[in-house]
């Protein structure tokens, strides 16, 4: 036990864990499906990325300085945004690599901030305890939307140009043109959020919650939390995907207001 | 009211010098895959020209305002284009594109007239048969109201007498307001009827240009 009433593994009981691990390889090795390697790979990766960030977090927790964790969140907003690229299925043109960019890192970095400074009050502002966790928390919910947002976008006005130029010849502006698009990419990308808040609670206690939970703080402060950084979440999915949308529908015009391509 | 001027446009296209009289109809006529619908794009501005230049009652089209030339010189594409809706959902969605008021229920019933669809306005647009969404698509056109009328073959999903009745009212919209009218058609019967000019396009280039 530790000092605050939680279970501290001891090495071998981690170890038994990985017995789920095996289990996974065995059922695909019986199933035949060419799989273990990339499981292999994956927990190894896992397990190391984990150890070292458990390492860099307790390293930055212990020296405190606003420029570790502006550093922290800048690289975890750079992976976030190089996640997405790889993710998305059709090739991306620099002009919507730009997009992905600037609406990722706005509108996480506004949620990020309203969420430190007017919602939690963490002082100092640069708290890596607070910061880091939340920033990764909204950091990657954004991520997962835009990367929705972006294949839905690039879909939409592809099966659909027809509709889009059927629009522009009766003298649609490209906004008004490309505007079921749009709201069909906006809507699929906030989707999982809106799931999410729908069974949490009910079909899933959530990582953070389980996380205090089981590191000894009571289930009402977690569900604050919860609470509170789940409406973060929301704001930081919201804000980055309606920015990506409104700019990224732009870039399949040109100046004369034509569809490029 | 247009004039192409060493008009290239990828290989489809290659006009050395048009003119497309204002208030008039005109009618383009030439075998398949020769350029005509291109031609209407270039005119709509849905494409731009890689060379040479495009004047719409002598304003160079580059310095034009791409939305308001559209809505100006409205056209009508081989396959129209129908949007989810009804058949009034599609009647005034050319008028909400356009950003002008909605049609009263009259009006809208009248534009079907004109095009011989007889049909109620809150049927379901997509049931509609092909000649009956392109008969659709001419009376959303018509109600917009545009100076410029751009028909790539308006009457290839009709059968002979509508067309000719469909031409007939076109004919006597366009006449009395003094609009301009630029019709792609394969229909000799059509040109013969209604064109005053007729030109002839052929491997991408103007061979022929005629008043009837």
């Amino acid at each position: 036990m530790t000092g605050n009433g939680s279970i501290d593994l001891s090495f071998w009981q981690l170890a038994a864990a990985y017995i789920f691990i095996v289990l996974l390889l065995i059922i695909v090795k019986i199933r035949g499906i060419d799989r273990e390697k990339e499981i292999l790979v994956s927990s190894v990766r896992m397990t190391l990325q984990l150890i070292l960030v458990g390492y860099i977090l307790a390293y930055v927790f212990k020296h405190s300085h606003p420029l570790y964790t502006i550093g922290i969140t800048a690289i975890m907003l750079i992976f976030s945004v190089y996640n997405i690229y790889k993710r998305t299925k059709a090739p991306l043109s620099g002009e919507m690599k730009k997009i992905i960019a600037v609406s990722m890192v706005t509108g996480t970095v506004a949620s990020l901030g309203y969420f430190i400074l007017v919602v939690l009050c963490v002082s100092p502002w640069y708290d890596p305890m607070y910061v880091i966790p939340i920033a990764g928390m909204i950091i990657g919910n954004a991520m997962t939307g835009i990367s929705l947002g972006v294949n839905h976008l690039l879909d939409g006005m592809s099966s659909k140009r027809h509709l889009v130029e059927g629009a522009l010849i009766l003298g649609a502006t490209p906004k008004v043109a490309s505007k079921p698009i749009v709201n069909q990419a906006f809507d699929a990308a906030m989707l999982p959020t809106i799931n999410s808040m729908v069974g949490m609670g009910i079909v899933f206690l959530p990582g953070m919650m389980t996380g205090q939970i089981l590191g000894g703080a009571s289930p009402v402060v977690a569900i604050e939390y919860q609470i509170a950084i789940m409406l973060g979440i929301v704001g930081s999915v919201s804000l980055s995907v309606i920015l990506f949308v409104q700019l990224g529908y732009r870039t399949f015009f040109n100046s004369r207001s034509q569809m490029k391509g | 009211m247009f004039v192409l001027h060493h008009v290239k446009y990828k290989d489809i296209l290659d006009i050395d010098h048009l003119d497309i009289p204002s208030g008039q109809i005109t009618c383009i006529v030439g075998e398949s895959g020769s350029g005509k619908t291109t031609l209407l794009k270039l005119l709509n501005h849905l494409i731009s020209c890689d060379e040479g230049e495009i004047w719409v009652n002598d304003v160079p089209i580059s310095e034009c305002d791409p939305i308001e030339l559209r809505r100006n010189v409205v056209m009508l594409t081989q396959s129209p284009t129908i949007f989810k809706g009804s058949v009034r959902d599609n009647l005034q969605i050319g008028l909400e594109f356009s950003g002008k008021p909605a049609a009263s229920e009259h009006d809208l019933l009248e534009a079907l007239e004109k095009v011989h669809l007889r049909k109620e306005l809150d049927k379901d647009a997509e049931s509609l048969s092909g000649g009956e969404k392109q008969r659709l698509a001419l009376a959303r056109v018509l109600l917009m109201e545009p100076s410029a009328l751009l028909l790539d073959e308006p009457s290839s999903a009709l059968d002979e007498d509508t067309a000719q009745f469909v031409m007939e009212k076109l004919a006597e919209y366009v006449r009395p307001r003094q609009k301009t009218m630029i019709m792609v058609t394969h229909s000799k019967d059509l040109v013969a009827a209604f064109a005053d000019h007729v030109i002839e396009v052929s491997k991408g280039q103007v061979i022929a240009r005629e008043a009837v």
